[in-house]
């Protein structure tokens, strides 16, 4: 899912070429070739793409296999590239399905924050007054508190489940999207045309989401990535602290909690899931930075 | 590229020709400049040979993305990163700027050579004083006393005519009107006493008065110090005031330069032509109503057209020939052996012999023009400042005064002042986007087409009607209505109510053409959207009804149809501003206000809207109301004028007779500074000092006193001007006015 690249605004500077509407994996390959760190991040998150969507394929073993005979040498071996864990079970195998939760749970819950973020945003630029000032000090009260410390509470209080990670990624994050999409409102909504909609008589509603709404779309798209990377890390941390997914199923942050013990031992097991919540938040952040160059120069 | 028809100046011309040769100031040989960025690189400039010689004014014309900027930039070697210098060489006094060490170019820069640019906002330090940022000056190039180098300031601001200089100097930027603060730009320039001073279209954002002001200041500074001039417009009018010599630049290179007169006179290349025609006459009589039309250049300037080997103008020029035009580099040539005067074409004989094409006149009659539809009295517009807390501050902005008048089915009425003067307060007020606080806008329908008003004569084919009997009185709100009309259902009151508020039919009857071809689409919306949307939503066309509508739109503003899949982005501003017509079109509506319609776009297009504008009224049962801070454009379109000055009409009448005298001193103020791109224009008698006076107070007598050259001391600041009446044409003044009867307000 993380491969799917929405239409970027290009500002071109001849007005005559690119006449008809491209197509829409050509904008796609143009955005992740516009810039060279974005197509680093590309390729990094088509790698872990690939291993989430065809994890049981690309496996030999299931992630929960637990056989204690292969603690004796859990070193990475011909039969389990990356070794095994303290239960003995396969490295690679927790790993690759390990990606397919954080790439469901991360996406939605920011996917959840975007639009939540984005009705409130637009709610508190369009109509300003006491809508503005509400949303605003609601958004700024919640941003007042550590966040961790917010999952923490939530959690703690309505259990460790993917949905509850959801909804708390995605209440916790939606007062910045909010933000975001409230300062371009108050730039576009004074445009002309939002000038010549209201002279239509075109509905507030049709003149959020239609005439403001595509335009915010170049920050919240970058943001929508970067805030993929910081949900990747805040999954990883749930995970570590114990209130992430419940095990037994392969979690990154948990297969970190579990082996940080036997670092200084075994230090595959520990190092071996931090290494894939690194890039797969780098792959994001690349990526993030490739359609901002992208968006600048097309 | 060297041996190009170039003025030759290493050594004397043979004749001893006009131009000052040993001794230019800037000397510009074969200039090129490239651009090199990821897609390839680009010439931004190619073969641009020019001199300046000390004490003299050169003008650098074209239009936007021609290379003006590049040439100042080049010049004071401050190419931005991707860009660089491939050929030629820049003379500053006899030595290559290239080659100069990073020392001696700081030496140079802001010493020697000075720049104005044209935002004076993003020149000036908004946290530093004025005075600060003079003595800067100085005390960077080798002064060492900071008293004198205050001295110097306080003089230097006298010099650019900024009032109390020495309370100036304790001012920051942000307390200054943007005329103000361009005079403290120039100030600050001329500090270093430079020998070059590069102007990069320094008056564009500012009001015709202020720009007269300007320019004005600048020639006698000029004089005074012997600075030598580097300016760059796409103004034809300014550079004429202004410079003895002009270069016209197109795709970046050099098409035509001579002396100012040789250029305005007898233009020799097919785009210097075009722009010249491209203008609305400022001497014929007035014609109003747009029904002359006016001569547009085809096509844009491409990025595709710099690479040409031949002349880049090809593609839009009437006169082309592919063998002599495309197939080689083309030299510039003196016109009719003139060393002076050359222009960059090979076929200068067949522009030449080439007569302008005669500008048709089209006729108008159709049934209910000159009916009134809108009819302003007394509308008002009051802004209650908030003060702390949201409690109401006392202090109101008085933004539009008992504005009346009165827009006609078929006609154009026009409504010109100074920025602040509450002209696009009332277009906002009539569209509805704010209330008006007082005072009634009555919107009428017009009478079905029977009814013909018995064979009004048109104003512009008879200038000798004076009495117009058809026209409403502004003051006289209801007047007379057109025959066969019942005024109950006819009519409705919008003056007092927004947008929201207004019946869906009364919304489709008034649209919009806005300013700024940026904003004025959606971004994010293809053109085909931005057109079916109005189609569907007021006139519930079905989508297939909408598809076939839309075509229509799209001939109608002469528009290829396949524009229609593309974003604005990838469309011209002149293409972009046509599809804002095209919209304001799609609701069928009976009243369409322009703000601005062309003041954003190049001369080359503006004629193009223009004569779209003109077409429009023909059909006879639109009215035009135009906004506009351009006099040659309302002098062209308007069939009506009222003239605005702190949210008042200080003059309104039929457009022959506005334009004739008797004036209202303002009126003959902004006639005068209007620039004229005529070199003989004579210079404006009249420069208004001063600025506008705050909105936020209420003026016991007239808003114009304070800047009045004719004011009539003790008696204009303390009582409301009398609306003298000549006829039709109405004058708020307290002067009296030859031939006119005293009304009281």
């Amino acid at each position: 899912m993380t491969e799917v690249l929405p239409r970027l605004e290009t500002r071109d500077a001849d007005a005559d070429v690119g006449g008809t509407r491209d197509p829409w994996l050509a904008v796609g390959l143009r955005v992740l070739t516009a810039s060279p760190i974005g197509t680093i991040g590309g390729v990094i998150l088509l790698f872990w793409a690939i291993v989430a969507l065809f994890a049981p394929w690309l496996t030999a073993y299931p992630p929960n296999r637990i056989d204690y005979l292969l603690i004796a040498d859990p070193y990475p071996s011909r039969a389990h590239w990356l070794g095994v864990d303290n239960l003995g079970r396969d490295m690679w195998s927790r790993i690759a399905h390990g990606a397919r939760t954080v790439l469901t749970v991360a996406p939605i819950a920011v996917l959840t924050a975007a639009i939540l973020g984005s009705i409130l945003g637009l709610l508190a630029g369009y109509r300003g007054g006491w809508i503005d000032a509400l949303i605003t000090r609601i958004g700024d009260t919640m941003l007042a508190f550590p966040k961790i410390i917010l999952y923490l509470i939530i959690i703690a209080k309505f259990g460790a489940s993917a949905f509850n990670i959801i909804a708390v990624i995605g209440l916790t994050s939606a007062p910045i999207i909010a933000r975001i999409v409230r300062a371009v409102t108050l730039d576009v909504k004074n445009r002309d045309y939002v000038a010549a909609a209201r002279m239509r008589g075109e509905s507030a509603a049709y003149i959020m989401l239609v005439e403001i709404l595509p335009n915010v779309r170049g920050p919240l798209i970058v943001d929508f990535f970067l805030r993929l990377g910081y949900t990747t890390i805040a999954i990883g941390v749930l995970g570590f602290l114990g209130v992430g997914l419940p095990p037994p199923d392969p979690d990154w942050g948990g297969m970190v909690k579990e082996t940080y013990g036997l670092l200084f031992v075994y230090p595959h097991m520990t190092l071996i899931p931090c290494l894939a919540i690194s890039t797969l938040v780098i792959g994001f952040n690349f990526l993030a930075t490739g359609l901002k160059e992208a968006g600048q120069d097309g | 590229m060297a041996e190009t028809g170039d003025r030759v100046r290493e050594w004397p011309m043979p004749d001893g020709a006009t131009a000052p040769t040993t001794t230019a100031m800037l000397t510009l040989d074969g200039l090129g400049v490239e651009a090199n960025g990821r897609r390839g690189s680009s010439r931004i400039l190619q073969d641009v040979s020019f001199d300046i010689a000390p004490g003299e004014a050169f003008g650098l014309v074209g239009e936007s993305g021609c290379g003006k900027s590049t040439v100042a930039l080049a010049v004071m070697r401050y190419l931005g990163r991707g860009l660089s210098l491939t050929n030629g060489r820049i003379l500053f006094e006899g030595r290559d700027v290239a080659a100069m060490a990073t020392a001696e170019l700081r030496a140079l820069r802001g010493n020697r050579i000075a720049m104005v640019y044209q935002d004076p906002m993003s020149s000036l330090n908004p946290v530093m004083t004025i005075g600060r940022q003079l003595i800067e000056v100085p005390l960077l190039h080798g002064e060492t006393d900071a008293a004198k180098a205050r001295a110097r300031a306080i003089a230097m601001l006298g010099e650019v005519r900024l009032p109390d200089a020495t309370a100036m100097m304790e001012r920051y930027p942000h307390q200054l009107s943007g005329g103000q603060q361009q005079r403290v730009v120039i100030a600050m320039a001329l500090m270093a006493e430079p020998k070059l001073l590069i102007m990069d279209e320094p008056t564009t954002g500012l009001d015709v008065t202020i720009e007269a002001a300007i320019l004005d200041l600048v020639t006698e500074l000029r004089a005074k110090f012997g600075t030598a001039i580097l300016f760059i417009s796409h103004n034809l009018g300014t550079v004429a005031r202004l410079c003895d010599r002009i270069g016209v630049l197109y795709a970046g290179r050099l098409v035509e330069t001579g002396s100012i007169r040789d250029v305005f006179k007898a233009p020799a290349h097919p785009y210097t032509r075009g722009l010249l025609a491209a203008l609305p006459e400022h001497k014929a009589p007035v014609a109003g109503g747009g029904h002359r039309r006016l001569s547009p250049i085809d096509g844009t300037l491409k990025a595709a057209d710099r690479a040409r080997t031949g002349c880049a103008f090809a593609p839009r020029c009437g006169h082309v020939e592919p063998v002599a035009c495309e197939t080689r580099p083309i030299a510039l040539t003196a016109v009719m052996g003139d060393g002076a005067h050359m222009a960059r074409c090979s076929r200068l004989a067949v522009v030449a012999a080439a007569k302008p094409s005669a500008r048709t006149s089209m006729p108008a009659a159709a049934a209910n023009r000159g009916q009134v539809l809108l009819a302003l009295d007394k509308l008002s517009k009051r802004y209650d400042l908030t003060g702390r807390f949201g409690f109401t501050s006392g202090a109101s902005i008085y933004a539009l005064s008992d504005a009346s008048m009165a827009a006609r089915a078929g006609e154009t009425l026009a409504i010109v002042g100074e920025s602040g003067s509450g002209k696009s307060t009332l277009a906002k007020v009539v569209s509805g986007l704010i209330p008006a606080t007082s005072g009634s806008a009555t919107l009428r329908r017009a009478a079905p087409h029977s009814s013909a008003p018995g064979g009004r004569l048109r104003e512009a084919e008879s200038p000798g009607a004076t009495e117009d009997t058809g026209a409403l009185h502004t003051s006289a709100p209801g007047g007379r209505l057109p025959t066969g009309e019942s005024p109950g259902a006819m009519q409705e009151e919008i003056g007092t109510v927004g947008v929201d508020q207004r019946s869906p039919d009364t919304r489709r009857r008034i649209q919009m053409v806005f300013q700024n071809p940026d904003s004025t689409l959606n971004p994010s919306h293809s053109i085909e959207f931005a057109l079916t949307r109005p189609l569907r939503q007021q006139r519930g066309l079905s989508r297939a009804d909408a598809k076939a509508e839309v075509l229509k739109l799209m001939e109608r503003v002469r528009l290829p149809a396949d524009l229609l899949r593309r974003k604005p982005h990838q469309l011209s501003g002149g293409q972009r501003q046509r599809v804002a017509v095209a919209r304001a079109l799609a609701g069928q509506p009976d009243l369409i206000i322009a703000d601005e319609p062309v003041s954003a776009l190049d001369v080359s297009v503006q004629a193009a809207i223009v004569n779209l504008l003109g077409e429009l009224l023909e059909t006879g049962d639109l009215a035009l109301v135009l906004i506009s801070h351009d006099l040659g454009l309302v002098r062209h379109m308007a069939d009506w004028v009222a003239v605005m000055y702190l949210g008042r009409i200080v003059e309104y009448g039929p457009a022959s007779q506005v334009f004739a005298a008797p004036f209202h001193p303002y009126t003959e103020a902004l006639l005068e500074a209007a620039p004229k791109p005529d070199p003989d224009a004579s210079a404006p008698a009249i420069v208004l000092k001063g600025n506008m006076p705050s909105p936020t107070e209420r003026l016991a007598g007239c808003g114009f006193a304070s800047r009045c050259p004719k004011k009539i001391e003790g008696v204009c600041e303390r009582e409301m001007p009398p609306v003298r009446q000549f006829g039709a044409h109405t004058i708020a003044c307290h002067r009296e006015l030859s031939g006119g009867a005293t009304t009281s307000v």
